[in-house]
């Protein structure tokens, strides 16, 4: 019997494995109708102890899609835990009833105690501010649908690079492909921790803080937008002085190139202007649709089903 | 000062002076049927100041734990009255249930019963993370 593979970090996979996982999501969309029963009987238990929209109705749509079926809950009022039920004792239980699990829990490190006590693969959908290793996927199935390639470009990250897990599960996960430079847009309140600096130090990747946007526009090949947020400041000067430098609009968009990237995990709030939204370089509704294909790939790979050749 | 040799037994030398009573308590010495006696503030050419156990019985003890709370202990295997084995100890590369994590936002919080583990990811400058959430935890 193969060992069972769980997702919990970007980094429990290969670069042949997230390649891997790449080439099966864009085998989904060109011979979609292959896939359409390839999960028959197969069922998928979405574990959200915290509400989420897009993560938890891509998985679920990821499924349907496949032939597969459904069941969980959306939010932990609605589950055991509300009488307080234990992760481990939830995620036993569950494990009895399903193939596979997709669980979002506010505590950080709780899919590896769930993990511990399941023989079915666990996908980690977020773990409080820990890591969001889907939403990695999701972004590099982006880049390299958009690019064509995940290495030799200009990466901009822009707005809570402190706090933002979705960045420094990106920065992970780019580090380990050639010719990656970082331009890391954000106040200096909220520049990225010391130890994502110490990562990219160790990889030799080419990297440089700045606080302007527009100064860094013209050389980037990706713009990654990310919300700033008003809790985070200090003080409310602060946050008023850089909250609308990093509202990206078509002004700010003036010097950037004609083939940019824009990127967002989502939700934005107003870090992106709307009018943005019909620019044929914004990406993030494209990046939306990428995380539905990329989930199914995944769902496929942990249960160990392949298309027939 | 009379304190007797061992004869089988185990000699815990080296400790940091005013740790002793820190792991008699760890490995549970209170609980052992056999003479165990505390030398404080006993006189070292290496580090001027040390603490010495000496245990009249040969128990299993938790390498993991007397290497995290002090990894320049020295531990000594008496039997018959010859010394048998010397251990110099490291920090683990694992801790179980040795330290707790003290991030709020870690599922060790909240969950009962859990292990609390941690890794060494640093050994040159003590630090360990927890295997759940990755806060950091340095050795003093």
């Amino acid at each position: 019997m193969s060992e069972i593979r769980n997702l919990i970090n970007i980094t429990d996979f290969t670069v042949e494995e997230i390649d891997e996982l790449i080439d099966v999501a864009n085998d989904i969309v060109e011979n979609h109708s292959e896939y359409e029963d390839i999960c028959n009987h197969k069922k998928l238990g979405t574990l959200f102890f915290e509400p989420s929209t897009r993560t938890r109705l891509s998985f679920e749509a990821a499924m349907l899609e496949l032939g597969g079926s459904v069941l969980g809950f959306s939010e932990a009022g609605s589950s055991s835990a509300a009488k307080g039920e234990s992760v481990s004792d939830t995620i036993q239980t569950v494990g009895c009833y399903v193939d596979i699990i997709a669980m979002r829990h506010p505590k950080e490190g709780a899919p590896i105690v769930g993990a511990k006590r399941t023989t079915v693969p666990i996908i980690n959908a977020g773990d409080g501010g820990h890591f969001h290793p889907t939403q990695t996927l999701t972004d590099l199935l982006t880049i390299s649908r958009k690019k064509g390639r995940l290495n030799n470009m200009t990466i901009g990250l822009c707005g809570d690079l402190k706090f933002g897990r979705t960045v420094h599960s990106l920065i992970e996960a780019m580090l380990r492909y050639e010719g990656i430079k970082f331009v890391l847009i954000s106040p200096e309140e909220l520049q990225v921790p010391d130890y994502v600096k110490a990562s990219m130090d160790k990889a030799g990747a080419e990297w440089v803080e700045v606080e302007s946007l527009e100064d860094a526009m013209p050389e980037l090949d990706i713009l990654y937008m990310t919300r700033i947020q008003r809790e985070r400041f200090f003080n409310e000067e602060d946050y008023v002085r850089l909250k609308d430098s990093y509202i990206l609009d078509l002004d700010k968009l003036s010097n950037a190139k004609e083939d940019l990237t824009i990127m967002h995990p989502l939700p934005r709030v107003n870090e992106i202007s709307t009018e943005v939204d019909d620019d044929p370089r914004a990406c993030y509704f494209f990046q939306a649709l990428c995380g539905k294909h990329i989930r199914m790939a995944l769902i496929l790979k942990l249960l160990g089903i392949k298309r027939e050749a | 000062m009379n304190i007797d040799g061992v004869k089988t037994g185990i000699v815990l030398d080296h400790i940091k002076a005013g740790k002793s009573m820190t792991i008699y308590k760890l490995l549970r010495l209170d609980k052992i049927d056999n003479t165990v006696a505390i030398i404080q503030n006993a006189t070292s050419s290496k580090y001027g100041r040390k603490d010495i156990i000496k245990i009249d019985q040969l128990i299993d003890l938790d390498f993991n734990v007397l290497g995290y709370v002090d990894s320049n202990i020295t531990v000594n295997i008496v039997e018959d009255g010859k010394l048998v084995r010397k251990k110099h100890l490291e920090l683990p590369e694992t801790l179980d249930n040795v330290i707790i994590c003290k991030n709020p936002r870690c599922i060790t919080s909240v969950e009962q019963e859990i292990t609390h583990s941690f890794r060494l990811t640093d050994r040159e400058n003590k630090i360990y993370r927890c295997v759940y959430c990755d806060a950091e935890h340095k050795v003093k």
